[in-house]
Protein backbone atom coordinates (compact mmCIF):
# COMPACT_ATOMS: atom_id res chain seq x y z
CA UNK A 1 0.00 0.00 0.00
CA UNK A 2 1.33 3.27 -1.03
CA UNK A 3 0.99 6.05 1.19
CA UNK A 4 1.11 10.16 0.85
CA UNK A 5 2.99 12.18 3.04
CA UNK A 6 3.96 15.52 3.68
CA UNK A 7 7.54 16.32 3.73
CA UNK A 8 6.85 19.36 5.89
CA UNK A 9 5.08 18.30 8.49
CA UNK A 10 6.31 16.39 11.73
CA UNK A 11 4.47 13.48 13.01
CA UNK A 12 3.68 11.32 16.43
CA UNK A 13 3.39 7.25 16.38
CA UNK A 14 -0.15 7.65 16.92
CA UNK A 15 -0.54 8.98 13.27
CA UNK A 16 -1.12 12.77 13.88
CA UNK A 17 0.84 15.49 12.38
CA UNK A 18 2.04 18.95 12.94
CA UNK A 19 3.07 21.63 10.32
CA UNK A 20 4.69 25.34 10.90
CA UNK A 21 3.29 27.00 7.70
CA UNK A 22 4.50 30.74 8.41
CA UNK A 23 3.31 31.72 11.78
CA UNK A 24 0.64 29.01 12.22
CA UNK A 25 1.13 25.66 13.38
CA UNK A 26 -1.74 23.05 11.64
CA UNK A 27 -2.60 20.09 13.07
CA UNK A 28 -4.03 16.54 11.14
CA UNK A 29 -4.27 13.24 10.56
CA UNK A 30 -2.05 11.24 7.88
CA UNK A 31 -2.97 9.66 5.16
CA UNK A 32 -2.31 6.17 7.25
CA UNK A 33 -4.40 6.86 9.37
CA UNK A 34 -7.30 7.86 7.22
CA UNK A 35 -7.05 4.82 5.28
CA UNK A 36 -7.54 3.06 8.77
CA UNK A 37 -10.35 4.90 9.61
CA UNK A 38 -11.84 4.54 5.95
CA UNK A 39 -14.95 6.72 5.43
CA UNK A 40 -15.00 9.22 8.31
CA UNK A 41 -18.83 10.47 8.54
CA UNK A 42 -18.12 12.96 11.40
CA UNK A 43 -15.06 15.01 13.49
CA UNK A 44 -16.10 16.46 16.91
CA UNK A 45 -13.44 19.47 17.14
CA UNK A 46 -12.46 21.40 20.14
CA UNK A 47 -13.78 24.41 20.79
CA UNK A 48 -11.11 27.14 19.79
CA UNK A 49 -9.49 28.02 23.30
CA UNK A 50 -8.82 24.34 24.78
CA UNK A 51 -5.41 24.13 25.97
CA UNK A 52 -4.32 20.72 24.97
CA UNK A 53 -1.69 18.30 26.25
CA UNK A 54 0.53 16.84 24.15
CA UNK A 55 0.02 13.00 24.50
CA UNK A 56 -3.61 12.61 25.41
CA UNK A 57 -6.49 12.73 23.74
CA UNK A 58 -8.41 15.82 21.93
CA UNK A 59 -11.11 14.66 19.97
CA UNK A 60 -12.71 11.86 18.30
CA UNK A 61 -13.20 10.79 14.67
CA UNK A 62 -15.94 8.57 13.25
CA UNK A 63 -15.94 6.48 10.53
CA UNK A 64 -18.83 4.35 9.36
CA UNK A 65 -16.72 1.24 11.23
CA UNK A 66 -15.17 3.09 14.42
CA UNK A 67 -14.55 5.94 16.87
CA UNK A 68 -10.99 6.74 16.94
CA UNK A 69 -9.95 9.24 19.51
CA UNK A 70 -6.94 11.27 18.16
CA UNK A 71 -3.96 12.43 20.06
CA UNK A 72 -2.63 15.74 20.51
CA UNK A 73 1.11 15.52 18.91
CA UNK A 74 2.15 18.78 21.30
CA UNK A 75 0.55 20.85 23.80
CA UNK A 76 -0.88 24.02 22.74
CA UNK A 77 -3.87 26.03 22.52
CA UNK A 78 -6.47 25.61 20.06
CA UNK A 79 -6.52 29.25 17.95
CA UNK A 80 -8.59 27.80 14.65
CA UNK A 81 -11.22 24.92 13.35
CA UNK A 82 -11.59 23.86 10.17
CA UNK A 83 -14.88 24.69 9.90
CA UNK A 84 -15.40 22.85 6.44
CA UNK A 85 -15.11 19.10 7.66
CA UNK A 86 -18.61 19.73 9.63
CA UNK A 87 -20.22 19.10 6.59
CA UNK A 88 -17.76 17.74 4.19
CA UNK A 89 -15.80 15.27 7.12
CA UNK A 90 -14.90 13.03 3.83
CA UNK A 91 -12.43 15.57 3.20
CA UNK A 92 -10.37 14.03 6.04
CA UNK A 93 -10.05 11.36 3.60
CA UNK A 94 -9.47 13.15 0.35
CA UNK A 95 -7.12 15.54 1.30
CA UNK A 96 -5.61 14.52 5.03
CA UNK A 97 -2.68 16.90 4.59
CA UNK A 98 -4.23 19.94 2.86
CA UNK A 99 -8.17 20.69 3.17
CA UNK A 100 -8.38 17.87 5.60
CA UNK A 101 -6.55 19.59 8.70
CA UNK A 102 -8.41 19.78 12.03
CA UNK A 103 -7.17 22.43 14.33
CA UNK A 104 -5.03 25.50 14.46
CA UNK A 105 -2.39 25.55 17.61
CA UNK A 106 -0.64 28.50 19.20
CA UNK A 107 2.61 25.65 20.51
CA UNK A 108 3.27 26.21 24.31
CA UNK A 109 6.73 25.07 24.16
CA UNK A 110 8.32 24.96 20.08
CA UNK A 111 10.75 22.68 21.61
CA UNK A 112 7.77 19.62 21.99
CA UNK A 113 8.45 19.36 17.94
CA UNK A 114 11.50 18.17 18.10
CA UNK A 115 10.26 14.97 20.02
CA UNK A 116 8.54 14.34 16.80
CA UNK A 117 9.26 12.13 13.44
CA UNK A 118 10.06 13.80 10.26
CA UNK A 119 8.28 12.45 7.06
CA UNK A 120 11.45 10.32 6.22
CA UNK A 121 11.53 8.67 10.11
CA UNK A 122 7.88 7.97 9.86
CA UNK A 123 7.64 6.85 6.12
CA UNK A 124 9.78 4.06 7.70
CA UNK A 125 7.77 3.62 10.71
CA UNK A 126 4.71 2.93 8.92
CA UNK A 127 6.68 0.84 6.59
CA UNK A 128 7.26 -1.45 9.81
CA UNK A 129 3.11 -1.55 10.43
CA UNK B 1 -23.11 -29.72 29.49
CA UNK B 2 -22.01 -27.56 32.56
CA UNK B 3 -23.16 -24.24 32.18
CA UNK B 4 -20.90 -22.78 35.19
CA UNK B 5 -17.74 -21.08 33.18
CA UNK B 6 -15.46 -21.84 35.78
CA UNK B 7 -13.68 -24.99 36.51
CA UNK B 8 -12.61 -26.11 40.02
CA UNK B 9 -9.07 -24.84 39.55
CA UNK B 10 -10.36 -21.25 38.21
CA UNK B 11 -12.29 -21.17 41.60
CA UNK B 12 -9.34 -22.44 43.94
CA UNK B 13 -7.44 -19.82 42.13
CA UNK B 14 -9.54 -17.15 42.54
CA UNK B 15 -10.51 -18.47 46.21
CA UNK B 16 -6.68 -17.94 46.93
CA UNK B 17 -6.20 -14.36 45.38
CA UNK B 18 -8.41 -13.54 47.79
CA UNK B 19 -7.63 -15.20 50.91
CA UNK B 20 -10.57 -17.82 51.46
CA UNK B 21 -10.80 -21.39 51.72
CA UNK B 22 -13.85 -22.04 50.44
CA UNK B 23 -16.43 -20.68 48.70
CA UNK B 24 -19.08 -21.13 52.35
CA UNK B 25 -16.27 -18.77 53.79
CA UNK B 26 -17.73 -15.88 52.12
CA UNK B 27 -20.90 -16.33 53.90
CA UNK B 28 -19.39 -16.74 57.14
CA UNK B 29 -20.99 -13.32 58.45
CA UNK B 30 -24.59 -14.29 57.35
CA UNK B 31 -26.15 -15.48 61.21
CA UNK B 32 -26.34 -19.67 60.92
CA UNK B 33 -30.14 -19.43 61.53
CA UNK B 34 -30.37 -17.41 58.35
CA UNK B 35 -28.12 -19.13 55.89
CA UNK B 36 -30.58 -21.99 55.15
CA UNK B 37 -33.99 -20.65 56.92
CA UNK B 38 -37.02 -23.44 56.82
CA UNK B 39 -39.45 -21.58 54.93
CA UNK B 40 -43.24 -22.65 56.07
CA UNK B 41 -44.80 -22.59 53.07
CA UNK B 42 -48.57 -23.94 52.64
CA UNK B 43 -49.33 -27.09 51.11
CA UNK B 44 -49.47 -27.70 47.25
CA UNK B 45 -52.77 -26.86 45.97
CA UNK B 46 -54.18 -27.31 42.33
CA UNK B 47 -53.99 -24.80 39.43
CA UNK B 48 -57.80 -24.47 39.32
CA UNK B 49 -56.89 -23.38 43.42
CA UNK B 50 -53.94 -20.98 42.59
CA UNK B 51 -56.06 -19.28 40.18
CA UNK B 52 -59.21 -19.00 42.34
CA UNK B 53 -57.09 -17.40 45.14
CA UNK B 54 -54.81 -15.26 43.05
CA UNK B 55 -58.34 -13.76 41.24
CA UNK B 56 -59.94 -12.94 44.83
CA UNK B 57 -56.50 -11.41 45.59
CA UNK B 58 -56.51 -9.11 42.15
CA UNK B 59 -60.04 -8.29 43.05
CA UNK B 60 -59.28 -6.23 46.17
CA UNK B 61 -57.20 -3.66 43.70
CA UNK B 62 -59.44 -0.49 42.39
CA UNK B 63 -58.97 -1.66 38.43
CA UNK B 64 -59.13 1.50 36.25
CA UNK B 65 -61.04 -0.38 34.04
CA UNK B 66 -64.24 -0.76 36.33
CA UNK B 67 -63.23 1.72 38.49
CA UNK B 68 -64.14 5.45 37.55
CA UNK B 69 -60.67 6.97 37.38
CA UNK B 70 -59.46 11.05 37.20
CA UNK B 71 -55.92 10.30 38.03
CA UNK B 72 -53.89 11.62 35.58
CA UNK B 73 -50.29 13.36 36.22
CA UNK B 74 -48.30 11.64 33.98
CA UNK B 75 -50.08 8.45 32.89
CA UNK B 76 -53.20 8.35 30.98
CA UNK B 77 -56.56 5.66 31.24
CA UNK B 78 -57.56 5.72 27.26
CA UNK B 79 -59.39 2.98 25.19
CA UNK B 80 -56.90 0.71 23.56
CA UNK B 81 -57.96 -1.10 20.12
CA UNK B 82 -57.86 -4.78 20.13
CA UNK B 83 -55.45 -4.50 17.06
CA UNK B 84 -52.58 -3.35 19.58
CA UNK B 85 -52.40 -6.23 21.95
CA UNK B 86 -52.65 -8.72 18.87
CA UNK B 87 -49.70 -7.55 17.27
CA UNK B 88 -47.82 -6.82 20.60
CA UNK B 89 -48.50 -10.63 21.35
CA UNK B 90 -47.25 -12.35 18.22
CA UNK B 91 -44.07 -14.11 19.53
CA UNK B 92 -42.10 -12.42 16.79
CA UNK B 93 -42.42 -9.21 18.52
CA UNK B 94 -43.24 -10.47 22.46
CA UNK B 95 -40.20 -12.74 22.56
CA UNK B 96 -37.44 -10.91 21.21
CA UNK B 97 -35.18 -9.30 23.25
CA UNK B 98 -32.95 -6.35 22.07
CA UNK B 99 -31.12 -7.66 18.70
CA UNK B 100 -27.51 -7.79 19.14
CA UNK B 101 -26.99 -8.52 15.74
CA UNK B 102 -29.67 -6.11 14.46
CA UNK B 103 -29.87 -6.70 10.96
CA UNK B 104 -31.18 -10.03 11.16
CA UNK B 105 -34.32 -8.80 12.48
CA UNK B 106 -35.71 -7.22 10.08
CA UNK B 107 -38.84 -7.19 11.34
CA UNK B 108 -38.00 -5.45 14.76
CA UNK B 109 -36.13 -3.29 12.52
CA UNK B 110 -38.51 -2.35 10.43
CA UNK B 111 -41.34 -1.73 13.45
CA UNK B 112 -38.98 0.58 15.26
CA UNK B 113 -38.74 2.57 11.83
CA UNK B 114 -42.32 2.77 11.74
CA UNK B 115 -42.62 4.24 15.18
CA UNK B 116 -39.73 6.67 14.73
CA UNK B 117 -41.47 7.68 11.41
CA UNK B 118 -44.76 8.15 13.26
CA UNK B 119 -43.03 10.40 16.28
CA UNK B 120 -41.11 12.44 13.82
CA UNK B 121 -44.74 13.48 11.75
CA UNK B 122 -46.49 13.72 15.51
CA UNK B 123 -43.92 15.78 17.05
CA UNK B 124 -43.32 18.00 13.64
CA UNK B 125 -39.63 17.07 13.97
CA UNK B 126 -36.66 15.49 11.53
CA UNK B 127 -35.30 12.62 13.31
CA UNK B 128 -36.58 10.29 16.55
CA UNK B 129 -35.02 7.52 17.93
CA UNK B 130 -36.15 3.91 19.02
CA UNK B 131 -37.32 5.31 22.20
CA UNK B 132 -36.21 5.64 26.31
CA UNK B 133 -37.45 4.32 28.97
CA UNK B 134 -40.06 6.75 29.83
CA UNK B 135 -40.69 10.39 29.43
CA UNK B 136 -38.48 11.30 32.52
CA UNK B 137 -35.94 9.48 31.06
CA UNK B 138 -36.34 10.90 27.65
CA UNK B 139 -36.14 14.51 29.35
CA UNK B 140 -32.88 13.58 30.82
CA UNK B 141 -31.85 12.60 27.57
CA UNK B 142 -32.66 15.50 25.85
CA UNK B 143 -30.45 17.53 28.70
CA UNK B 144 -27.60 15.53 28.27
CA UNK B 145 -28.11 15.83 24.63
CA UNK B 146 -27.98 19.86 25.17
CA UNK B 147 -24.55 18.95 26.63
CA UNK B 148 -23.12 17.22 24.13
CA UNK B 149 -24.16 19.65 21.62
CA UNK B 150 -22.90 22.87 23.83
CA UNK B 151 -19.50 20.31 24.16
CA UNK B 152 -19.44 20.41 27.68
CA UNK B 153 -18.63 24.44 28.16
CA UNK B 154 -21.88 25.11 28.79
CA UNK B 155 -23.31 24.18 32.42
CA UNK B 156 -26.52 25.96 32.99
CA UNK B 157 -29.90 23.93 32.24
CA UNK B 158 -33.22 26.01 32.82
CA UNK B 159 -35.93 23.71 33.95
CA UNK B 160 -39.22 25.33 34.40
CA UNK B 161 -41.63 24.06 37.28
CA UNK B 162 -44.32 23.38 34.95
CA UNK B 163 -42.08 20.03 34.01
CA UNK B 164 -43.10 16.66 35.57
CA UNK B 165 -41.60 16.76 38.84
CA UNK B 166 -40.51 13.10 38.24
CA UNK B 167 -38.59 14.29 34.93
CA UNK B 168 -37.44 17.07 36.83
CA UNK B 169 -35.85 14.73 39.62
CA UNK B 170 -34.79 11.99 36.71
CA UNK B 171 -32.72 15.16 34.87
CA UNK B 172 -30.90 15.82 38.59
CA UNK B 173 -30.05 12.10 39.01
CA UNK B 174 -28.50 11.62 35.82
CA UNK B 175 -26.45 14.37 35.63
CA UNK B 176 -25.34 14.32 39.15
CA UNK B 177 -21.91 14.93 39.50
CA UNK B 178 -21.64 16.60 35.88
CA UNK B 179 -21.40 19.75 37.64
CA UNK B 180 -24.73 21.60 36.19
CA UNK B 181 -26.35 24.60 37.29
CA UNK B 182 -29.52 23.05 37.37
CA UNK B 183 -32.62 26.09 38.10
CA UNK B 184 -35.94 27.80 38.17
CA UNK B 185 -37.39 24.59 39.18
CA UNK B 186 -39.34 25.64 42.28
CA UNK B 187 -41.44 28.70 41.24
CA UNK B 188 -44.47 27.24 40.71
CA UNK B 189 -45.71 30.19 39.65
CA UNK B 190 -42.47 31.66 37.51
CA UNK B 191 -43.86 32.23 33.70
CA UNK B 192 -41.83 31.15 30.42
CA UNK B 193 -40.96 34.79 30.15
CA UNK B 194 -39.22 34.72 32.84
CA UNK B 195 -37.03 31.68 31.92
CA UNK B 196 -36.24 33.58 28.54
CA UNK B 197 -34.94 36.39 30.82
CA UNK B 198 -32.71 34.03 32.65
CA UNK B 199 -31.37 32.32 29.29
CA UNK B 200 -27.94 33.17 28.60
CA UNK B 201 -24.63 32.34 26.73
CA UNK B 202 -23.66 29.75 29.70
CA UNK B 203 -27.16 28.28 29.38
CA UNK B 204 -26.93 24.60 27.40
CA UNK B 205 -30.57 23.98 27.24
CA UNK B 206 -34.22 25.28 28.60
CA UNK B 207 -36.67 22.77 29.21
CA UNK B 208 -40.35 23.47 29.13
CA UNK B 209 -43.52 21.16 29.38
CA UNK B 210 -46.51 21.66 27.46
CA UNK B 211 -49.48 21.18 28.36
CA UNK B 212 -47.59 21.71 31.75
CA UNK B 213 -47.70 19.26 34.59
CA UNK B 214 -50.79 21.52 36.04
CA UNK B 215 -52.70 21.01 32.76
CA UNK B 216 -51.96 24.90 31.61
CA UNK B 217 -51.10 25.13 27.97
CA UNK B 218 -48.39 27.62 26.60
CA UNK B 219 -49.77 29.91 23.96
CA UNK B 220 -47.85 28.58 20.40
CA UNK B 221 -46.38 32.22 20.19
CA UNK B 222 -45.15 32.27 23.50
CA UNK B 223 -43.02 28.70 22.81
CA UNK B 224 -41.87 30.76 19.19
CA UNK B 225 -40.93 33.76 21.36
CA UNK B 226 -38.66 31.42 23.87
CA UNK B 227 -37.44 29.37 21.00
CA UNK B 228 -35.87 33.04 19.28
CA UNK B 229 -34.43 33.74 22.40
CA UNK B 230 -32.58 30.45 23.39
CA UNK B 231 -31.37 29.93 20.07
CA UNK B 232 -30.19 34.25 20.14
CA UNK B 233 -28.18 32.50 22.99
CA UNK B 234 -27.07 29.69 21.30
CA UNK B 235 -28.96 27.00 23.61
CA UNK B 236 -31.23 24.20 22.50
CA UNK B 237 -35.27 24.24 23.54
CA UNK B 238 -36.56 20.93 24.63
CA UNK B 239 -39.85 20.67 25.16
CA UNK B 240 -41.91 17.84 26.93
CA UNK B 241 -45.71 17.08 25.44
CA UNK B 242 -48.20 14.48 25.62
CA UNK B 243 -48.85 12.81 22.54
CA UNK B 244 -52.41 12.98 22.83
CA UNK B 245 -52.56 16.59 22.76
CA UNK B 246 -50.93 16.85 19.38
CA UNK B 247 -53.78 15.18 18.11
CA UNK B 248 -55.00 18.98 18.81
CA UNK B 249 -52.01 21.29 19.52
CA UNK B 250 -49.80 22.84 16.99
CA UNK B 251 -46.35 20.72 17.48
CA UNK B 252 -43.48 22.07 18.94
CA UNK B 253 -41.24 21.18 15.98
CA UNK B 254 -43.70 24.25 14.20
CA UNK B 255 -42.87 26.58 16.77
CA UNK B 256 -39.09 26.22 16.70
CA UNK B 257 -38.06 23.37 19.76
CA UNK B 258 -34.85 21.41 18.81
CA UNK B 259 -35.60 18.66 20.90
CA UNK B 260 -39.21 17.32 21.81
CA UNK B 261 -39.72 14.15 24.47
CA UNK B 262 -42.61 13.24 26.13
CA UNK B 263 -44.05 9.95 27.96
CA UNK B 264 -45.59 7.81 25.23
CA UNK B 265 -47.73 5.60 27.57
CA UNK B 266 -50.97 7.25 26.67
CA UNK B 267 -50.34 6.09 23.17
CA UNK B 268 -51.61 2.23 23.76
CA UNK B 269 -49.98 1.41 26.63
CA UNK B 270 -51.97 -0.04 29.41
CA UNK B 271 -51.47 2.24 33.18
CA UNK B 272 -49.92 -1.68 34.70
CA UNK B 273 -49.28 0.42 37.92
CA UNK B 274 -46.34 2.46 36.72
CA UNK B 275 -44.60 0.84 33.50
CA UNK B 276 -43.09 -0.33 31.63
CA UNK B 277 -43.52 2.50 29.62
CA UNK B 278 -41.83 4.45 26.82
CA UNK B 279 -39.97 7.70 26.40
CA UNK B 280 -40.20 9.24 22.90
CA UNK B 281 -37.51 11.50 21.57
CA UNK B 282 -37.20 13.17 18.65
CA UNK B 283 -34.84 16.32 17.70
CA UNK B 284 -33.78 18.17 14.27
CA UNK B 285 -31.60 16.19 11.80
CA UNK B 286 -28.39 18.47 11.87
CA UNK B 287 -27.73 17.70 15.81
CA UNK B 288 -27.98 14.01 14.87
CA UNK B 289 -24.63 13.11 15.85
CA UNK B 290 -25.29 14.38 19.43
CA UNK B 291 -28.26 12.53 19.98
CA UNK B 292 -28.69 9.73 22.23
CA UNK B 293 -30.62 6.14 21.97
CA UNK B 294 -30.78 3.54 19.08
CA UNK B 295 -32.05 4.88 15.34
CA UNK B 296 -33.08 2.55 12.65
CA UNK B 297 -32.82 3.86 9.54
CA UNK B 298 -33.86 2.51 5.55
CA UNK B 299 -31.36 1.22 2.93
CA UNK B 300 -31.24 -0.89 0.30
CA UNK B 301 -29.08 -4.26 0.28
CA UNK B 302 -26.62 -5.36 -2.45
CA UNK B 303 -29.76 -6.10 -4.95
CA UNK B 304 -31.18 -2.91 -4.13
CA UNK B 305 -34.19 -4.17 -2.25
CA UNK B 306 -35.54 -2.19 0.52
CA UNK B 307 -34.17 -3.16 4.40
CA UNK B 308 -33.46 -1.78 7.80
CA UNK B 309 -29.85 -1.29 9.83
CA UNK B 310 -29.24 0.42 13.01
CA UNK B 311 -27.67 3.48 12.00
CA UNK B 312 -25.14 6.08 13.66
CA UNK B 313 -24.35 3.38 16.22
CA UNK B 314 -21.01 4.94 16.53
CA UNK B 315 -22.75 7.50 18.80
CA UNK B 316 -23.49 4.70 21.04
CA UNK B 317 -21.71 3.15 24.22
CA UNK B 318 -21.16 -0.31 22.87
CA UNK B 319 -18.29 1.45 20.28
CA UNK B 320 -17.40 5.20 21.60
CA UNK B 321 -17.41 3.74 25.51
CA UNK B 322 -17.33 6.28 27.58
CA UNK B 323 -17.26 9.27 25.34
CA UNK B 324 -20.71 7.73 24.03
CA UNK B 325 -23.44 10.88 23.62
CA UNK B 326 -25.59 8.43 26.00
CA UNK B 327 -25.04 5.42 29.09
CA UNK B 328 -28.41 4.13 27.34
CA UNK B 329 -28.46 1.81 23.94
CA UNK B 330 -31.63 0.13 24.21
CA UNK B 331 -34.82 1.03 23.80
CA UNK B 332 -38.82 -0.05 24.57
CA UNK B 333 -39.36 -1.48 21.88
CA UNK B 334 -42.28 -3.51 22.22
CA UNK B 335 -43.74 -0.11 24.06
CA UNK B 336 -42.90 1.53 20.75
CA UNK B 337 -44.64 -0.39 18.78
CA UNK B 338 -47.75 -0.68 21.01
CA UNK B 339 -47.80 3.27 20.42
CA UNK B 340 -46.86 2.47 16.63
CA UNK B 341 -49.76 0.10 16.31
CA UNK B 342 -52.44 2.50 17.95
CA UNK B 343 -51.36 5.53 16.13
CA UNK B 344 -51.63 3.80 12.87
CA UNK B 345 -54.92 2.20 13.99
CA UNK B 346 -56.54 5.70 14.78
CA UNK B 347 -55.16 7.53 11.94
CA UNK B 348 -54.14 11.56 12.15
CA UNK B 349 -58.24 11.81 12.30
CA UNK B 350 -58.63 9.42 14.92
CA UNK B 351 -56.01 11.48 17.51
CA UNK B 352 -57.66 14.31 16.84
CA UNK B 353 -60.90 13.20 17.81
CA UNK B 354 -59.56 11.51 21.23
CA UNK B 355 -58.07 14.69 22.13
CA UNK B 356 -61.25 16.23 21.06
CA UNK B 357 -63.20 13.98 23.15
CA UNK B 358 -60.56 14.63 26.01
CA UNK B 359 -60.85 18.26 26.26
CA UNK B 360 -64.62 18.51 26.21
CA UNK B 361 -65.05 16.18 28.73
CA UNK B 362 -62.24 17.73 31.24
CA UNK B 363 -63.57 21.33 30.31
CA UNK B 364 -67.80 19.95 31.29
CA UNK B 365 -65.82 18.61 34.34
CA UNK B 366 -64.03 21.87 35.24
CA UNK B 367 -67.32 23.96 34.09
CA UNK B 368 -69.81 21.52 36.74
CA UNK B 369 -66.64 21.55 39.51
CA UNK B 370 -66.26 25.77 39.53
CA UNK B 371 -70.07 26.24 40.38
CA UNK B 372 -69.59 23.88 43.70
CA UNK B 373 -69.53 25.94 46.70
CA UNK B 374 -66.08 25.36 48.42
CA UNK B 375 -64.18 24.78 44.94
CA UNK B 376 -62.51 26.90 42.53
CA UNK B 377 -61.08 26.41 39.38
CA UNK B 378 -57.67 27.34 37.95
CA UNK B 379 -58.43 29.61 35.20
CA UNK B 380 -55.64 28.55 32.88
CA UNK B 381 -56.41 27.64 29.41
CA UNK B 382 -56.29 24.08 29.80
CA UNK B 383 -56.34 20.46 27.64
CA UNK B 384 -57.54 17.36 29.14
CA UNK B 385 -55.99 18.25 33.06
CA UNK B 386 -56.72 20.74 35.64
CA UNK B 387 -55.72 22.30 39.28
CA UNK B 388 -59.26 22.43 41.37
CA UNK B 389 -58.92 24.16 45.00
CA UNK B 390 -61.02 22.14 47.62
CA UNK B 391 -62.69 23.70 50.82
CA UNK B 392 -60.72 20.42 52.19
CA UNK B 393 -57.57 18.75 51.82
CA UNK B 394 -56.94 16.82 48.72
CA UNK B 395 -56.29 13.77 50.12
CA UNK B 396 -58.94 14.46 53.09
CA UNK B 397 -61.50 14.38 49.37
CA UNK B 398 -60.04 11.75 47.40
CA UNK B 399 -60.07 9.12 50.61
CA UNK B 400 -63.85 10.16 50.74
CA UNK B 401 -64.67 9.83 46.89
CA UNK B 402 -63.49 6.37 47.13
CA UNK B 403 -64.63 4.83 50.46
CA UNK B 404 -68.33 6.70 49.64
CA UNK B 405 -68.44 6.60 46.03
CA UNK B 406 -65.33 3.78 44.63
CA UNK B 407 -64.07 6.82 43.00
CA UNK B 408 -60.71 7.44 41.86
CA UNK B 409 -60.13 11.24 42.18
CA UNK B 410 -57.09 13.18 40.87
CA UNK B 411 -53.47 13.83 41.97
CA UNK B 412 -53.16 15.57 45.51
CA UNK B 413 -50.59 18.17 44.26
CA UNK B 414 -49.81 18.37 48.08
CA UNK B 415 -47.45 15.06 47.28
CA UNK B 416 -45.10 16.69 45.37
CA UNK B 417 -45.50 20.85 46.25
CA UNK B 418 -45.66 21.66 50.05
CA UNK B 419 -48.20 24.16 50.45
CA UNK B 420 -50.69 22.80 47.96
CA UNK B 421 -52.83 20.35 49.73
CA UNK B 422 -55.64 21.80 48.96
CA UNK B 423 -55.28 21.70 45.26
CA UNK B 424 -55.48 18.53 43.09
CA UNK B 425 -54.87 18.06 39.54
CA UNK B 426 -58.14 16.31 37.67
CA UNK B 427 -57.83 14.92 34.44
CA UNK B 428 -60.74 13.50 31.80
CA UNK B 429 -60.25 11.56 28.90
CA UNK B 430 -62.76 9.78 26.76
CA UNK B 431 -63.04 7.08 28.89
CA UNK B 432 -64.99 8.80 31.55
CA UNK B 433 -68.34 8.84 30.56
CA UNK B 434 -70.73 11.87 31.58
CA UNK B 435 -72.27 10.06 33.88
CA UNK B 436 -69.30 9.15 35.46
CA UNK B 437 -68.41 13.04 35.63
CA UNK B 438 -71.74 14.06 36.93
CA UNK B 439 -71.58 11.44 39.34
CA UNK B 440 -67.73 12.74 40.10
CA UNK B 441 -68.90 16.30 40.77
CA UNK B 442 -71.79 15.16 43.19
CA UNK B 443 -69.24 13.07 45.22
CA UNK B 444 -67.04 16.35 45.50
CA UNK B 445 -69.82 18.35 46.58
CA UNK B 446 -70.64 16.10 49.08
CA UNK B 447 -67.20 15.72 50.37
CA UNK B 448 -66.66 18.92 50.05
CA UNK B 449 -69.86 19.48 52.81
CA UNK B 450 -68.97 16.18 54.97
Amino acid sequence: MEYRFDEKARYAKTHEWVRVDGGEVVMGISDYAQNKLSDVVFVELPVTGTQLKGGTACMVIESVKAAEEVFAPVSGEVTGRNGKLEKTPELLNTDPFGEGWLVKLKLTDPKELDALMDAAAYRAYVATL
Amino acid sequence: MSFIPNTDADRAQMLAAIGVDSVSDLFRDVPKEHLFPRLVLPSAVSEQEILAELDSLSRQNADPGRTPCFLGAGAYRHFIPSVVDFVLSRSEFYTAYTPYQPEISQGTLQAIFEYQSLIARLTGMEVSNASHYDGATATAEAVIMSLNVSQHQRKRVLLSAGVHPHYRAVVRTYTQGMGLDIHDDKDTEATIERLAVLCDSQTACVVVQCPDFFGRMVPPSTITALAQKVHACGALLVVAVNPVSLGLLVPPGELGADVVVGEGQALGNALSFGGPYLGFFAFRRDQIRRSSGRIAGETVDRAGTRGYVFTLSTREQHIRREKATSNICTNQSLNALAAAVYLVSLGPRGLQRVAELCWHKAHYAAERIAKLPGYTVDTAEFFHEFVIRCPRPAETINRRLFDQQGIIGGFDLGQEFPGKEHEMLLCCTEMNSRGEIDKLVEALEEAGNA
